[in-house]
């Protein structure tokens, strides 16, 4: 680990313009990221800016029924807050298919949406990976990718993003709110993650200076909502294949959908496409297979994670068909 | 973890034969609360009397090749740096010597060096140590170190290491090869067979305790405090590799937070810590950070395993071939005894075992939890379990068929000599009873609850029972408080606590006046905790010390002013040639598999175990619980995965070698079938460390089979070698 400065900001504005005084300044909010990958020298902040003592840890409704989530609302609270469990239990179930009890009472909602991806190969600075060191090449490719992505990745990167709680937020279309030094500005979470191409290294749409402060989610949208994780072990592992669903629908026809994966690419990856043919199908077997289809058809899998494609499909099979269950 | 107490324990205890009260009782750990409320010290913990600087391994970031040239000048300058350590200015040493030593025993003691030369053998091999007053000191200038290499192709995929060859001896000294009658023959003409090749892989220890050590030199003499399973070993590899007499080296450790057989050598933080002490000639500590822990604090190697059964039409078996190729390192040898339990597990005429190595660029695998039985057991009671499907016969029937008697009495089959004990069939037939074996189905894939299938299996289990040399001090002070010392080690098993009870029995004294000393190699000499001896043989040399002080005792009036002390030991007894001893055990598993993502899930397990006299249920039963968990974990999750190109074991943190966690386990029982086996040693206990694993995990792979019809034969059975034949 490289020294640093650490620095604790009071107000929220005081810690944007430190963010934005210093290139090589970062937030750290819960650390459960950013620590680990601190002392393995993967990131190298001089300066540390701690924003535990923003107020930014409430969830507050907003008019017309939506939800704002303070940047350092920690997993856990978020995942028990009652209108989330009554009004988004896709979110609490995300949550709390994450981690572990522990980190979730330290992790925030901000940080949440900034982890880095699991890549073994990210995780080991003596290995290539462009996402560390640009240019360097990807040791995934031709190494272990039984983890990897297998939509939207990019000849130079192959990681996936590793969040469940950003899964959930897609599917509920959240947005983002930021500030920096440009002012605030809100924009949909979908467009928070940069597709890897020849710069796996810029994930995010955030720019130099700009911090989150929270996240909103529009009213909950009519039908039923499920996240289902699949995993290597029952509890403590990252997704293989994560599936959100929220469907309303009845034996006869789909009102309204979505879909989104996790663990399958660079991002939380929104199904618009599967999401329009489930409306205008009746929910018969056939066509969810044909749906799932849809899902992947952009997929391209690598030596050992061609599994995630079956895998992915028949695990959004089955969440259509438990939402579109009656009763 | 749920737990439910339905084992026979109670009934054991009350059962115990004369002269042993607390012997059989569960009593609490003795170093309990010393754990709980952290005043027990491990390696890294120790307080010396001066100021410990901190080291800091550098690893190499090639798996094969040399150093051609490394700078470590700005590490040297950075602040707080006391010593940059590297083959260009480490103090001389032993040399490491040939791949293998003219004895097994020499495999613990041989000469260890670390920054020996420019060579590279294995990737993160240490190449450097740098020393600060703190560790974070140290660590930032370790990342500033620039090296340059040259670099060699290595060996690191085991599908591409074509050539094997055959070594001179297996772990623990057993012949590499056997055989009796003809087996190539029997087996073509057998009229019903099990061809199957199994492949387990690299798993890694992972103690929580991290290798950690603290050197401290005073004159010529160093004291290394650190977690070993084995305080001799440790003693004697320092001494050979430092080239110091053995007398000049103390080692102590009272408190191990788990070894699992890779704290049974001396690691690179012991030997690192003492040159940089006695270079500094100030008390340095070095911790190997868990990643670290992967490449060079040992690992179990890779399998490829062949098992041919063939059999006749009622079950009988006539032919059993185990043959296993496993990985070594090129620069040491390690064969892990694979295929030696299954020369003494069922019987037929024709026989064949045998042990092949594959060499790659790894550093040297070591014991794991049942070196031989762990990833041996997988295969071979997998393929019974393929043969019994085959036979239609039910697989603990086909067990019993299989049973090695002659003329009444069980014989070993390999051997030729009588079992000391061998209930197996008890073992089967009461875990079947407690388990609820008759709600398996014997057509797989029968049981669907909802969009899950549920499956049953089992396994046997078997395990050698040893006993190592071992002495022991017992002394008794004029107040009346009796101190027991030697130098064995507490591992986590319970061995302060079992100690103590012996010795209350012997002296008929209440536990509490009882004071055990371990970990220390000034006490007298143990064989330490390893192969599940532990027990019997520090037990049995306190049991020998106390016996002998009772006699002096009797001849007195009470205990004199100045207190009384006696010696005891043990050693292997001539019934140790002429008995074939073993513990056996019986595991059952249910899992559930998911039909649509293929994720499986334990959801309960029974093991019942003959293992002599239970010393403690308590701590017996965590040790047998522990072994079964990990017989989960091999099993379904645990792999260290080897980059094919640079070397690395990759997924070297526990976010990603998963074991298993406790919603990964759900309920399991325990039960210990009575038993006192009057052949292995004074209690008539029998080891129980590792019986535990034995057989675990072909448990519940049998009941994946069970389940899903499907048999997987590359562990672990993980998801997506079941996905892509489950119905969709
Ligand atoms: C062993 C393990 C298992 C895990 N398993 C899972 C899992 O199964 N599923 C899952 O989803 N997650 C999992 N996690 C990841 C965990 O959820 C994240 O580490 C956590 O959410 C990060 O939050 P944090 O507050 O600790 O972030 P930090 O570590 O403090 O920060 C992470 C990043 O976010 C930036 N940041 C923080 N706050 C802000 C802000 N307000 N504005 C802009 N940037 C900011 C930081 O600069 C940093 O780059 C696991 C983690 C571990 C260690
Ligand atoms: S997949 Fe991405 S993160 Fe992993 S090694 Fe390749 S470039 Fe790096």
């Amino acid at each position: 680990m490289k020294s640093f400065l650490y620095e604790r900001a009071t107000t929220t504005q005081q810690a944007v313009d430190a963010l934005a005084k210093r290139l090589d300044a970062k937030l750290i909010a819960g650390g459960t990221n950013l620590l680990d990958l601190m002392k393995l020298e993967i990131e190298q902040p001089r300066h540390l800016i701690d924003v535990n003592s923003l107020p930014l840890s409430s969830i507050e409704p907003l008019p017309g029924g939506a939800l704002r989530i303070g940047a350092l609302v920690r997993n856990s609270d978020l995942a028990a807050d009652s209108r989330i469990r009554r009004e988004y239990p896709l979110l609490s179930q995300a949550l709390l298919a994450g981690a572990s009890g522990q980190i979730r009472n330290q992790a925030t909602t901000a940080g949440n949406l900034l982890q880095r991806t699991r890549c073994y190969y990210f995780y080991d600075p003596r290995m290539p990976c462009n996402k560390r060191v640009p240019g360097s090449g990807c040791a995934a490719l031709n190494g272990f990718n039984r983890i990897h992505a297998v939509l939207g990745a990019s000849d130079h990167c192959i990681a996936t993003h590793p969040s469940d709680m950003a899964v959930a937020m897609t599917a509920l279309d959240a947005r983002v709110e930021t500030l920096s030094a440009a002012g605030a500005r809100s924009f949909p979470i979908d467009q928070l993650y940069r597709p890897p191409g020849s710069t796996p290294h810029v994930e995010t749409s955030l720019a130099q200076g700009e911090m989150i402060t929270s996240v909103t989610l529009p009213p909950p949208p009519p039908g039923r909502q499920m996240y289902r994780k699949v995993r290597d072990r029952a509890s403590f592992a990252f997704a293989l294949v994560a599936v959100a669903t929220i469907i309303d629908a009845d034996s006869v026809a789909v009102r309204n959908a979505r879909i989104a994966f996790g663990g399958v690419a660079p991002k939380p990856w929104r199904g618009i496409v599967a999401e329009q043919a489930l409306l205008s199908a009746r929910p018969s077997r056939d066509a969810l297979e044909q749906i799932a289809e849809i899902a992947l058809a952009d997929a391209r899998s690598q030596k050992h994670n061609a599994f995630k494609v079956p895998l992915a499909k028949r695990t959004l099979m089955h969440a259509i068909a438990e939402s579109t269950r009656d009763g | 973890m749920a737990e439910r107490n339905m084992t026979s324990n109670d009934q054991i205890a009350s059962k115990n034969g004369p002269g042993f009260q607390q012997i059989g009782q569960p009593l609490d750990r003795i170093d309990g609360r010393a754990k709980v409320t952290g005043a027990a010290r491990y390696g890294y913990e120790h307080i010396v009397s001066d100021k410990c600087a901190f080291g800091y391994i550098l690893g190499a970031s090639i798996g094969r090749g040399r150093i051609v040239a490394i700078d470590a000048q700005a590490a040297t300058k950075s602040p707080g740096v006391l010593l940059v350590m590297t083959h260009k200015n480490a103090p001389a040493q032993a040399r490491f010597g040939e791949p293998t030593t003219a004895t097994p025993r020499e495999v613990f003691t041989r000469p260890r060096p670390v920054l020996g030369d420019a060579h590279i053998r294995y990737f993160d091999q240490p190449i450097a140590l740098v020393v600060g007053e703190t560790f974070e000191a140290a660590r930032a200038a370790a990342g500033s170190i620039d090296v340059r290499y040259e670099r060699l192709q290595g060996d690191f995929e085991p599908e591409l290491c074509a050539a094997t060859y055959r070594p001179e001896r297996t772990n623990a000294g057993f012949a590499t090869d056997t055989s009796a009658g003809g087996f190539a023959k029997a087996f073509a003409q057998a009229p019903v067979k099990v061809d199957a090749t199994y492949t387990t892989a690299f798993e890694s220890h992972n103690p929580m305790e991290p290798h950690a050590a603290i050197a401290q030199w005073e004159g010529d003499r160093v004291t290394i405090y650190t977690g070993t399973q084995t305080l001799a070993n440790v003693r004697a590899c320092v001494a050979g590799t430092l080239q110091i007499p053995l007398d000049s080296v103390r080692v102590v450790s009272p408190f191990i937070g788990g070894g699992f057989g890779s704290k049974l050598i001396a690691h690179a933080d012991i030997m690192l810590a003492a040159l940089a002490a006695r270079v500094l000639q100030r008390p340095v500590k070095v911790a190997m950070t868990r990643q670290q822990m992967f490449a060079n604090a040992g690992h179990r190697p890779l399998s490829i395993q062949q098992v041919r059964l063939g059999a006749d039409r009622d079950g009988k078996l006539i032919a059993i071939g185990h043959e296993v190729c496993s990985s070594t390192a090129r620069f040491e040898e390690f064969t892990e005894q694979t295929g030696v339990f299954t020369r003494s597990l069922y019987a037929a005429d024709h026989r064949v075992t045998r042990h092949r190595l594959m060499r790659l660029d790894t550093n040297r695998g070591e014991w794991m939890r049942a070196p031989g039985e762990a990833p041996g057991m997988l295969a071979v009671e997998s393929a019974m379990d393929e043969l019994a499907h085959a036979l239609q016969l039910d697989p603990i029937e086909l067990r019993i068929r299989n049973e090695p008697n002659l003329d009444g009495t069980s014989l070993d089959p390999d051997r030729g000599i009588p079992f000391s004990s061998r209930n197996l069939i008890e073992c089967m037939r009461r875990g079947a009873r407690l388990f609820g074996w008759e709600r398996r189905s014997a057509r797989p894939g029968a049981i669907r609850e909802g969009r899950k299938l549920i499956g049953h299996g089992m396994a046997a289990a078997i395990r050698p029972n040893y006993i190592g040399p071992s002495r022991a001090r017992v002394v008794l002070e004029p107040r009346g408080t009796l101190r027991v010392q030697l130098d064995m080690t507490d591992i986590g098993t319970g061995t302060y606590t079992i100690l103590t009870q012996i010795a209350a029995d012997v002296m008929q004294m209440p536990p509490a006046s009882i004071k055990v000393e371990l970990g220390d190699s000034q006490l007298p000499t143990t064989a330490g905790s390893g192969g599940s001896w532990g027990a019997a043989s520090a037990g049995s040399a306190v049991h020998d010390a106390c016996t002998k002080l009772k006699r002096q005792l009797l001849d007195l009036p009470g205990i004199p002013p100045g207190g009384l002390q006696a010696e005891g030991s043990v050693t292997r007894s001539a019934e140790y040639d002429r008995y074939s001893q073993h513990a056996f055990g019986a595991h059952f598993a249910e899992v559930a598999v998911d039909l649509d993502t293929a994720e499986i899930r334990v959801r309960r397990m029974l093991g019942a175990f003959a293992a002599g006299r239970i010393l403690n249920p308590k701590t017996a039963r965590s040790q047998i619980v522990g072994g079964m968990i990990w017989g989960i974990g091999a099993a379904l999750m645990e792999q260290t995965l080897l980059d094919p190109l640079h070397g690395a074991f990759i997924n070297h943190d526990l976010a990603e070698y998963h074991i298993p966690v406790n919603a990964d386990v759900g309920q399991i029982d325990t039960v210990f079938i009575e038993e006192v086996d009057e052949r292995a040693n004074v209690f008539g206990s029998k080891g129980i460390g590792e019986l535990g694993i034995c057989g675990a995990g072909a448990a519940v792979a049998n009941a994946v089979f069970n389940a899903t019809g499907i048999r997987v034969r590359e562990f672990p059975i993980t998801l997506e070698k079941l996905l892509p034949f489950l119905p969709g």
